[in-house]
């Protein structure tokens, strides 16, 4: 059924594999850390290029491995970015992230430093990036559907404004947007303790919930109980969220579950940093609920929007993917103006509605997706942080 | 509404509402509004409850479970009065 979002367009750039970005970064992408000083250098060298920094990718192994190869390749597949330059120290691990980039059909160099040096790879990657500049930089914005885009939400310093206003915003806007045909991305597995039984309802159907409670169970028993040593009250809620007034993980999750709105359905789940695979809706992905890891993970998944609700007022961004941050709380509005996109305090003096603050998020996500730079690019937050499993060998 | 609410509440089942005003001082009569249809009630406060903090509807007691959003929150570990205060130091979580 036609509604007043159908004929929302866009003006993104249409990417080799028909994916649409709403950003057109050269990336030069380190394949682990000791290649960041050389990708530095590019950046440096090449104006309009951007470095990816990161601490990870020597010596990890299995499922961790996976991950990281996931997350490389995800990051560079992005549709907001338009090529990319690969630097690692060995040819190996190097080839494997830049053909895994190039199934996407973009442009892909790659540069392993072993046997020749940081000034030569320099040498060699800059005059590569500088003719990726050149081509990128002619590349034209065009007419796209709305549906086209795929939107992620992650929350942070939460606080009992965020239930009460800016999560119910992100959940309106889905509500509003998924059934037009755009692709969602939730998760922050953690963060769903305490609202479990109601998250798992919300399954596209039984299986996919049984699939998805059997992932979070897997995370507490795995991850939560093997390590925990004290009493968790601690780390969930967080200190900022206790400050803020949450007082236990239930109000927290509660909160948090706003996020995907009121009639909203998720119908896979996926892998940390996994692009999804069964067509346009909302999915689940098995993340961290640290901002910055969780945005990187959803960025790596293929979102090229990221929608973050906020309370107490995380300042989060990231390289690639334009974060829209949304509060509720005046407090925030107030003392932290430069980091808020979208002032839904309003719905706290109830001269907002819910509707209202959908409708403005989804007027800020065409604006964002058409070019405008959010707080968080303004304010050069680029926070990239890949996530780890386990130690490495 | 012309008046700007002082505590936010979910839903009607809920025992604990949001303050959603800075500064509120004890003895301030508050407008209340349930979010789930406008409805409103007062209620006087009972302490100076920082923005986004929770304060009692009701007397609750020890053992007793506190909702928001309709839903078990956690367990309410020393006795509230009505209009009070309710965070860490008397309502946890069950799970741990």
């Amino acid at each position: 059924m036609a509604s007043k979002y159908s004929n929302m367009t866009v003006k993104g750039y249409r990417r080799e594999n028909g994916r649409v970005g709403v950003r057109n970064h050269v990336v030069i992408l380190p394949v682990d850390d000791i290649s960041n000083a050389a990708c530095e250098a590019v950046a440096n060298n090449v104006k309009g290029t951007l470095a990816i920094p990161h601490a990870y990718g020597r010596l990890q192994f299995g499922e961790d491995l996976e991950l990281h190869f996931r997350t490389m390749i995800g990051t560079g597949s992005n549709p907001n970015v338009a090529a990319v330059v690969v630097i690692g120290i060995e040819p190996g691990w190097t080839k494997r992230i830049a053909d895994g980039i190039r199934k996407t059909g973009k442009q892909v160099a790659e540069f392993s430093i072993e046997q020749k040096g940081d000034f030569e790879t320099i040498r060699a990657a800059s005059w590569a990036a500088k003719e990726f500049v050149h081509w990128a930089t002619e590349l034209q914005r065009e007419e796209c559907s709305i549906s086209e885009l795929w939107v992620s939400t992650k929350c942070g310093e939460s606080d009992t404004t965020t239930g009460l206003g800016s999560c119910p915003t992100v959940g309106n806007m889905y509500d509003k947007l998924l059934p037009e045909g755009i692709t969602g991305f939730f998760g922050e597995t953690s963060e769903i303790t305490g609202a479990e039984h109601i998250c798992q309802k919300r399954a596209i159907n039984e299986e996919v919930g049984e699939r998805w409670y059997k992932m979070w169970k897997a995370y507490q028993d795995d991850v939560i109980f093997a390590h925990q040593t004290d009493d968790l009250s601690d780390s969930q809620p967080t200190k900022g969220n206790i400050e803020g007034g949450l007082t236990t993980i239930e109000e927290k999750a509660l909160g948090n579950l706003e996020k995907i709105g009121r009639t909203s359905q998720f119908i896979d789940i996926l892998e940390p940093a996994e692009a999804p695979g069964a067509g346009n809706g909302l999915y689940f992905m098995d993340s961290s609920s640290a901002a910055a890891e969780c945005v990187t993970l959803m960025a790596a998944g293929g979102a090229v929007i990221h929608t973050f609700p906020t309370g107490q007022g995380n300042v989060v961004g990231n390289p690639i993917v334009p974060v829209i941050k949304i509060t509720a709380n005046p407090r925030t509005v107030r003392t932290m103006a430069e980091h808020v996109d979208v002032d839904v305090s309003g719905i706290l003096r109830r001269e907002m509605t819910i509707d209202e603050a959908g409708d403005a998020l989804i007027e800020m996500i065409c604006r964002t997706a058409n070019g405008r730079n959010t707080a968080a690019e303004a304010l050069g937050h680029r926070e990239f942080s890949m996530t780890k499993l386990y130690r490495s060998a | 509404m012309t008046e700007i609410p002082h505590l936010l509440v979910h839903e009607h089942d809920d025992n604990v509402g949001v303050v959603v005003v800075e500064g509120l001082t004890a003895g301030t009569d508050m407008l209340c509004c349930v979010t789930h249809d406008n409805s409103t009630f007062r209620l006087t406060a009972g302490a100076d409850v920082p923005i986004g903090h929770k304060i009692a509807l009701k007397d609750l007691k020890e053992g007793d479970t506190a909702i928001k959003y309709g839903e078990d929150i956690g367990k309410v570990i020393a006795d509230i009065p009505k209009g009070a205060h309710v965070h860490t130091h008397n309502c946890k979580t069950k799970r741990w």
